[in-house]
């Protein structure tokens, strides 16, 4: 049985659509993030199985038992909101009691999920404490005491990182994976920072103006990018994305690059690539810099970013087309070096007119 | 020398803090301070509008506790702001819960209501005198439609000092009820929502939620309609004139009448004078309250 079931879900404002037709299963216990630019729709797509707003056409299910008509409260989900919205007046700890209050648990047993859910966090130091008092990172480990001790069937977290510095990001990110480990409870997780998407997910929804362009694991959304918008929108640096004109080189797909070069790639050939021109997408670590007259395509290198484990080279083509591109992390290439770049093939895509994308081997 | 330094930029700040003040200090000063200090002066003596006569000393206060009408209006003008300030809190809040909405009408209803508050108290007794008019008013008419014996609300004892406060609460609604639509708007929506998914009642997340929220805007809207109402003038002076028997004199028209019309200077300076002691108490008293209760 599905944890999340959305069928056909679409919500609009007005005239505005903001979702549009979505489907999508959630198997029990999983972590799946939605994940996209502001204004995608993720966040209403989250608020819609939350409850805070309603839907205009399809179902939500949760563990089986349809969920859209029920209010919020009734629902069984615990949501971590980016802002925490903690209720400022009350202690932590009554923060934490007020829904268990709400829905009858006794006090014995408020108690007690307080006292595991405090160890868990570590916040017993503050539990008398009013959410002011707190700094951003206590008031986010409250924010997800408070979901943690409602014991429900579905997590949802609306961004609940962004308001965190670096470090307390990826601290909390571990913290959170941590956590799922231990609780094995579905949760929803809309973020669109690609770094918490592929580290949190079991599975991505990438989401684009309104409807879902990919569902896959984070590795499938990184590899095999259903879409040119999912191929630029996963990966940093981000992927090359080249208009090439691509041709039927025995039944693989060969693409001409603008400054002449052909290159060869492992894609099986479809007619869709020859229509309208394509669009290859290269990932930087798949285009090396080699030496002057090595590689498939000479290049001058424009700047250079030196990151210590690797250095991240944007070097022009002959034609002028910049790509992003990496050397190792003792590269000695200075801006306006000559260099070859070595381009792997097989790690190429390609992408036809309506962005629908391509792939070495068998789909 | 580095010391020395510091201690003339710390002089320099102060005085340059000083100059900002300065005007506000100057008026306030001028127009407060002053007149505050020449009214208790004048409570002190005896005289009239060409000048003081004579030193009494604290002998108009004295007269003041003596005379049967003061200690009746100092009644009047408790029993008028029992009436109203409750009123005001709670009728302003149920106004601006119910009209906390982004619907077109919620908009025609809040400028209605606040409407009556942009106008002079001449035109708002000339309006509520015609509806308590005893045979033809609004109120006699519904109370004939209804088969009841009409009522004389402002010639009755028991029944005029209500009726000055409804026509004061009809007045002064909309000024609370901005009051308190403007704190519910600075509530963060993502506390409703979360009360929502803790699985709050409506209720319970007015008690829980709301209320806590704009407990500031409650302890603002209960001090300014003390000040307010303690000072109850124009509305008591033109419909009862004070009747009937004293029955809805206030403090403001006491004074008024001992300093105007009867040329008692110093007898109705030292009225002010307990006057403004009355609203300071009271409002220090309910600040005093709040701010402990905030605290526990």
């Amino acid at each position: 049985m599905a944890g999340v079931e959305l069928s056909g879900v679409s919500k609009r404002f007005g005239d505005v659509s903001v979702i549009d037709n979505v489907s999508l299963e959630i198997a029990q216990g999983e972590f799946v993030v939605f994940l996209g630019p502001s204004g995608c729709g993720k966040s209403t797509l989250l608020r819609l199985v939350a409850g805070l707003e309603q839907l205009d056409e399809g179902a939500i299910l949760i563990d089986g038992n349809r969920v859209d008509n029920l209010p919020p409260g009734k629902r069984d989900v615990a949501m971590v909101f980016q802002h925490y919205a903690l209720y400022p007046h009350m202690t932590v700890r009554d923060n934490l009691a007020f829904g268990l209050r709400n829905t009858g648990v006794s006090e014995d047993e408020i108690g007690g999920r307080i006292a595991t859910a405090v160890e868990k966090l570590e916040i017993g130091d503050f539990l008398q404490r009013r959410p002011g008092q707190l700094s951003g990172g206590q008031k986010q480990r409250v924010a997800i005491a408070r979901a943690i001790v409602k014991q429900p069937k579905l997590f949802l977290f609306d961004e609940p990182l962004s308001n965190l510095d670096a470090a307390l990001r990826a601290r909390t990110r571990i913290e959170l994976a941590q956590l799922h480990q231990q609780l094995r409870t579905t949760m929803i997780f809309v973020t669109h920072d690609q770094v918490e998407a592929m580290t949190l997910a079991d599975r991505i929804v990438v989401i684009n103006e309104r409807r879902i362009e990919q569902i896959g694991t984070p590795m499938e959304v990184y590899r095999r990018p259903a879409t040119s918008f999912v191929a630029s929108f996963v990966g940093t640096p981000k992927i090359n994305l080249v208009p090439v004109t691509a041709a039927n080189a025995g039944g693989l797909a060969a693409a001409r690059m603008p400054d002449g070069t052909l290159l060869e790639t492992t894609i099986p050939w479809d007619e869709a690539l020859a229509r309208d021109g394509a669009t290859l997408g290269l990932r930087p670590e798949n285009v090396r810099i080699t030496g002057a007259t090595q590689g498939q395509a000479p290049a001058t290198a424009r700047v250079v970013e030196r990151l210590g484990e690797r250095t991240i080279v944007y070097a022009a083509l002959a034609d002028g087309t910049l790509l992003t591109t990496e050397d190792r992390g003792d590269s000695t290439v200075q801006p306006g070096d000559e260099v070859g770049l070595a381009i792997d093939g097989n790690a190429a895509h390609l992408f036809a007119a309506d962005g629908t994308g391509h792939h070495a081997g068998a789909a | 020398m580095l010391a020395s330094q510091q201690g003339r930029r710390s002089t320099w700040d102060r005085w340059s803090g000083m100059l900002f003040v300065a005007p506000y200090l100057l008026l306030f000063v001028l127009m407060l301070v002053v007149p505050l200090v020449i009214g208790f002066r004048l409570s002190l003596t005896r005289g009239d509008l060409f000048g003081i006569r004579e030193e009494v000393g604290f002998a108009n206060y004295g007269r003041l506790f003596a005379d049967p009408v003061f200690i009746q209006v100092i009644w009047n003008t408790l029993y008028f702001v029992v009436l109203t300030v409750p009123a005001f809190a709670v009728l302003g809040l149920l106004l601006a819960l119910a009209l906390n909405q982004q619907s077109r009408w919620a908009a025609v209803l809040r400028a209605i209501f606040f409407a009556s508050t942009v106008l002079s108290v001449t035109v708002v007794t000339l309006i509520w005198r015609l509806v308590l008019l005893p045979e033809q008013g609004l109120a006699a008419v519904l109370a004939n439609a209804i088969g009841a014996e009409p009522v004389a609300f402002l010639s009755s004892q028991a029944t005029a000092m209500p009726a000055i406060a409804v026509t004061t609460i009809w007045w002064g609604i909309g000024l609370p009820m901005v009051l308190f639509l403007a704190a519910l708007q600075q509530v963060p929506r993502d506390l409703y929502e979360a009360a929502a998914l803790d699985g709050a009642s409506r209720w319970r997340t007015l008690r829980s939620i709301t209320l806590p929220s704009i407990k500031r805007t409650m302890v603002l809207v209960i001090i300014v309609e003390i000040i307010l109402q303690f000072q109850l003038f124009g509305q008591a002076q033109l419909l009862t004139n004070g009747g009937p028997n004293n029955s809805t004199r206030p403090i403001v028209l006491f004074i008024y009448e001992a300093g105007w019309k009867q040329w008692q200077l110093g007898y109705a300076a030292a009225a002010a004078q307990i006057l403004f002691a009355m609203i300071a108490i009271a409002a220090m008293a309910q600040y005093y309250v709040s701010s402990r209760r905030d605290a526990a």
